[in-house]
C-alpha cells in the first residue's frame, strides 16, 4: 500500500473513533458540558490535559525549532513544562477548591466586580481565538499536504469533526476524545524517534541515544557540534538565544503564560477533589514530558542526519557535497511542498549548505568556489514531518505522523473552543446579561456559542488576519501579563482589591501589547511598526515574544500600589479567600 | 520499608488527635513554606543550572555535552515531574494532619464550603 492509502486509512480510523466517542458521551447537563460532570480520574485528566496542551506547534514545529537553534531552543522545553509546576503549586488546587465552571467567574467573584469578569472574558477570548486559528490552519495544511485535498476542504473536515464531539459532548466529549488523541499523538511521535535513535546510536530509547555514541564511537552531541561548526554554524550545545537575560525572560514568560492559559486551567475543574487536581497536574506533566524529552533527541538526530545528507564528505572537497541529481527521494518529496528549496548559486550541480552570514567562514567558503548557502528554504516543520522518510520507515509510520499531527491540532482546538464558549454562555450570558436563564437554556446557549466559535475559527482559518502570525507572542504574552498575575493575587494576597486587580490587568496587557506592537506592528501589520523588529531597540535585549514576564511584573506593581491607595476588599470576599486556601475536612 | 512508613504515619495520626486544632494561619504558613522550598528547587534547576550558571555546569560532561545543556533539554524536565509528585505527597500529609487535628471534637476553624 502506498503512503496516501495508509494515510486515508489511519486518519479515517482515528476520525471514526472520535465520532464514536462523541456519540457515546453526550452532555446532558451544564455540569457535564462545562466540567465533564466533575468526576474524571486524575490519570485520565492528566492524559486529556496533555493532549489539550500539546498543539500542532508542540508536535510539528518544536523539534524543528530546537534543531536549528540548539541550546537556545531550550526555552521552549523548560518554559512549556516548568509552567506545570506553577500550575500545580499556585493555581489548579485553589481554583478547584473554588469549585465553579470558568476562570472569569473566579476573577469576577474574587474581585466582586462584573468589570473584572468582563476584562477577564475579553483576555480569554483574545488569547483563545488567536491560538485556535493556528490549530485550524494546521488541520487545513495537513490535509492539503498529505491527502491532496484543497486547503479549505481540509479545514471544513476538521471543523466538522470538532463540531461533532465538542457541540454534542461539551467538556465530557472533549475529555474522552482528548484521551484517545493523546494516545495517537504520543505513539506517532515516539515510534519514528525510536527507529531513528536505534539507527544512529544503537539505543532504542531516544533520551539515552541523545547522550549516546554514534557509530564511529564519538558521542552524538559532540559529533553534531563538529559537523555543524565545520560549516560555519554556531555550536549546537551552547548557542544562546539572544542573550542570557532574553532566555531568562523568555522561559519565564512561557512558564507563567502556561499557568495562566484558561483552556488548561479549566481541565482541572473536571476532577472530583482538590488533591486530585494536584495529582492530575503531576500526571499531565508525565504525559507531556514523554514528548518533551523525546523532542530534543529528535532535534539533534534530525539535524545531524539532515546535514550529513547534504555534506556527505569532507568540507571543501568537491565530492564532499551531494550532487543535486542524486538527492534522496524524501528530499524530492518535500521540495514539491515548498518546505525545502534549493538554489544552485554557483552552478556546480551540487548542494552547499553552510552558514554564509558567518563572515569568517563565508570567506573560506568562497575559496572552495561556494557562492552562498544554497538551501534557501528549510521549514522547521520538516524535521518532524520528514523524519520517518529519512529513516526509511514504512508508509504506515508516515501516515501515523499525519494522524498524530491532526490529533494534536484537533485536541487543542477543542479545548480552546470550550473555553471560549463557556465564557460566552456562562460568564457573559448567565453571569452578566441574563442571570435568570434556566439551566436547559444555558446548555443550549453553550452549544450555540460553541458553533459560533467554530465558525469564527474557520473563517479566520480561511482568511487568516495579520495578527494570526503573532499567535505565540500574543497568546502567551497576554496570559502571562494579565490572567496569571490576577489569579495569583486573588489567591495569595487577601487584601488585593477590585481597583488593584483591574488596574493591574489593564496595565499588564497594555505594556505587553504596546511593546509587541511597536516592534511587530499594530495588530501585527508589519508596516505600522514604528520601531521595527530591530534588536538594538529591544528593552534590555528582550525580544517581544519574551515580554510577557515584564508585563506581569508591571501588573503586580501597579495592582499593589493601587490597592494600597484604595479600600480593602469586603469581609465576605476575604472569607472566600480563606475558604479556597483551606482543605475540606471530609476530603482530606 | 513500606511497613515502617505505615508505622510512622500511624504514630503521627495518633499524636494528631492529642494536639490542639491547627489554626488556618498555621496551615497556610506550612503550605507556603512547602511551596516556596519546592519553588527554590524549580528555580535552581531551570534558571540556575540551565541558564544563569550554564557555563560552570557545562564544565561537567555528560554524553559528549555539558551538564548545563543536558539540564536545559532533559534534566530540568525530570526534576519538574518529580517536584509535583513530592508536592502532592507533602500536601496530602499536611491536609490529613489538618483534618486529624480539627475533626475530633476540636474547635473547627473554617470548615470550608457552604
Amino acid at each position: 500500500m502506498d503512503v496516501k492509502t495508509w494515510t486515508y486509512l489511519i486518519v479515517g480510523f482515528t476520525f471514526a473513533l472520535y465520532i464514536g466517542i462523541a456519540i457515546w458521551s453526550r452532555a446532558k447537563s451544564t455540569k457535564e458540558f462545562y466540567v465533564a460532570g466533575g468526576n474524571i480520574s486524575p490519570i485520565s485528566n492528566g492524559m486529556a490535559t496533555a493532549a489539550d496542551w500539546m498543539s500542532a506547534a508542540s508536535f510539528l514545529s518544536m523539534a524543528g525549532i530546537i534543531a536549528f537553534s540548539g541550546y537556545g531552543g531550550s526555552v521552549f522545553l523548560m518554559g512549556w513544562t516548568g509552567g506545570y509546576v506553577l500550575l500545580a503549586f499556585l493555581v489548579a488546587p485553589y481554583l478547584r477548591k473554588y469549585g465553579k465552571f470558568t476562570v472569569p467567574e473566579f476573577i469576577g467573584e474574587r474581585f466582586y466586580s462584573k468589570t473584572a469578569r468582563l476584562v477577564a472574558v475579553l483576555c480569554l477570548i483574545i488569547v483563545s481565538v488567536t491560538y485556535v486559528i493556528g490549530q485550524m490552519k494546521g488541520v487545513g495544511v495537513a490535509f492539503s499536504r498529505f491527502l491532496e485535498t484543497e486547503y479549505e476542504t481540509g479545514l471544513f473536515i476538521g471543523m466538522g469533526i470538532v463540531f461533532f464531539y465538542a457541540v454534542l459532548g461539551g467538556m465530557k466529549g472533549i475529555t474522552y476524545t482528548q484521551i484517545a488523541q493523546y494516545v495517537v499523538l504520543i505513539f506517532a511521535f515516539t515510534v519514528p524517534a525510536i527507529f531513528i535513535s536505534l539507527e544512529l546510536t544503537g539505543n532504542p530509547i531516544p533520551q539515552l541515544g541523545f547522550i549516546g555514541d554514534v557509530s564511529d564511537g564519538a558521542p552524538l552531541l559532540q559529533k553534531l557540534d563538529t559537523v555543524i561548526t565545520d560549516l560555519g554554524f554556531g555550536q549546537y550545545t551552547n548557542s544562546v538565544m539572544g542573550s542570557k537575560l532574553n532566555m531568562f525572560a523568555f522561559t519565564l514568560s512561557l512558564m507563567i503564560g502556561t499557568a495562566g492559559l484558561p483552556h488548561v486551567i479549566i481541565r482541572f475543574f473536571t476532577v472530583k477533589k482538590v488533591s486530585d487536581a494536584r495529582l492530575s497536574a503531576g500526571w499531565a506533566l508525565v504525559f507531556i514530558a514523554i514528548l518533551y524529552t523525546t523532542a530534543p533527541a529528535v532535534a539533534a538526530m534530525a539535524r545531524l542526519n539532515f546535514t550529513k545528507t547534504i555534506q556527505v564528505g569532507d568540507v571543501g572537497k568537491v565530492e564532499g557535497n551531494i550532487e543535486y541529481a542524486n538527492r534522496p527521494e524524501w528530499f524530492k518529496n518535500w521540495e514539491k511542498t515548498g518546505l525545502l528549496k534549493h538554489e544552485d548559486k554557483n552552478g556546480d550541480g551540487r548542494i552547499q549548505y553552510y552558514n554564509d552570514s558567518n563572515k569568517e567562514f563565508a570567506d573560506i567558503a568562497s575559496s572552495y568556489g561556494w557562492k552562498g548557502n544554497e538551501m534557501v528554504k528549510i521549514d522547521n516543520d520538516i524535521m518532524v514531518l520528514a523524519n520517518p522518510e529519512i529513516a526509511n520507515l514504512p508508509g504506515w509510520v508516515i501516515a501515523l505522523v499525519v494522524a498524530g499531527g491532526l490529533a494534536a491540532a484537533l485536541s487543542t482546538a477543542a479545548g480552546l473552543l470550550l473555553a471560549i464558549s463557556s465564557s460566552v454562555s456562562h460568564d457573559l450570558l448567565k453571569g452578566i446579561l441574563m442571570p435568570e436563564i434556566s439551566e436547559k437554556k444555558e446548555l443550549r446557549a453553550g452549544r450555540i456559542s460553541m458553533i459560533g466559535a467554530i465558525a469564527v475559527a474557520g473563517i479566520f482559518g480561511i482568511y487568516p488576519p495579520d495578527f494570526a502570525a503573532g499567535t505565540v507572542a500574543m497568546a502567551f504574552g497576554l496570559a502571562a501579563s494579565s490572567i496569571f498575575p490576577v489569579l495569583i493575587m486573588g489567591i495569595f494576597m487577601k487584601k488585593m482589591n477590585r481597583e488593584g486587580a483591574i488596574a493591574g490587568m489593564i496595565a499588564g496587557i497594555g505594556v505587553t501589547l504596546f511593546y509587541v506592537f511597536q516592534h511587530k506592528g499594530i495588530m501585527f501589520i508589519a508596516s505600522t511598526s514604528y520601531m521595527g523588529g530591530m534588536e538594538e531597540n529591544w528593552f534590555f535585549g528582550i525580544e517581544p515574544k519574551a515580554f510577557g514576564a515584564v508585563g506581569a511584573i508591571v501588573n503586580f506593581i501597579v495592582a499593589f500600589i493601587v490597592s494600597k491607595m484604595t479600600s480593602d476588599p469586603p469581609k465576605e470576599v476575604q472569607e472566600l479567600v480563606d475558604d479556597i486556601r483551606l482543605p475540606k475536612l471530609d476530603e482530606a | 520499608m513500606s511497613e515502617q512508613e505505615i508505622e510512622i504515619t500511624d504514630q503521627s495520626n495518633s499524636s494528631n488527635s492529642d494536639k490542639p486544632a491547627m489554626t488556618k494561619e498555621e496551615y497556610w504558613r506550612k503550605n507556603i513554606t512547602c511551596v516556596l522550598s519546592l519553588l527554590a528547587v524549580w528555580f535552581f534547576v531551570s534558571y540556575g543550572c540551565a541558564i544563569l550558571f550554564v557555563e560552570q555546569m557545562n564544565k561537567i560532561q555528560i554524553g559528549g555535552a555539558g551538564l548545563g545543556f543536558w539540564m536545559a533539554q532533559q534534566g530540568s524536565i525530570y526534576v519538574f515531574v518529580a517536584l509535583i509528585f513530592v508536592y502532592v505527597r507533602l500536601m496530602n500529609k499536611l491536609e490529613s494532619e489538618y483534618a486529624g487535628r480539627n475533626m475530633n471534637g476540636n474547635e473547627i476553624q473554617n470548615q470550608g464550603e457552604e
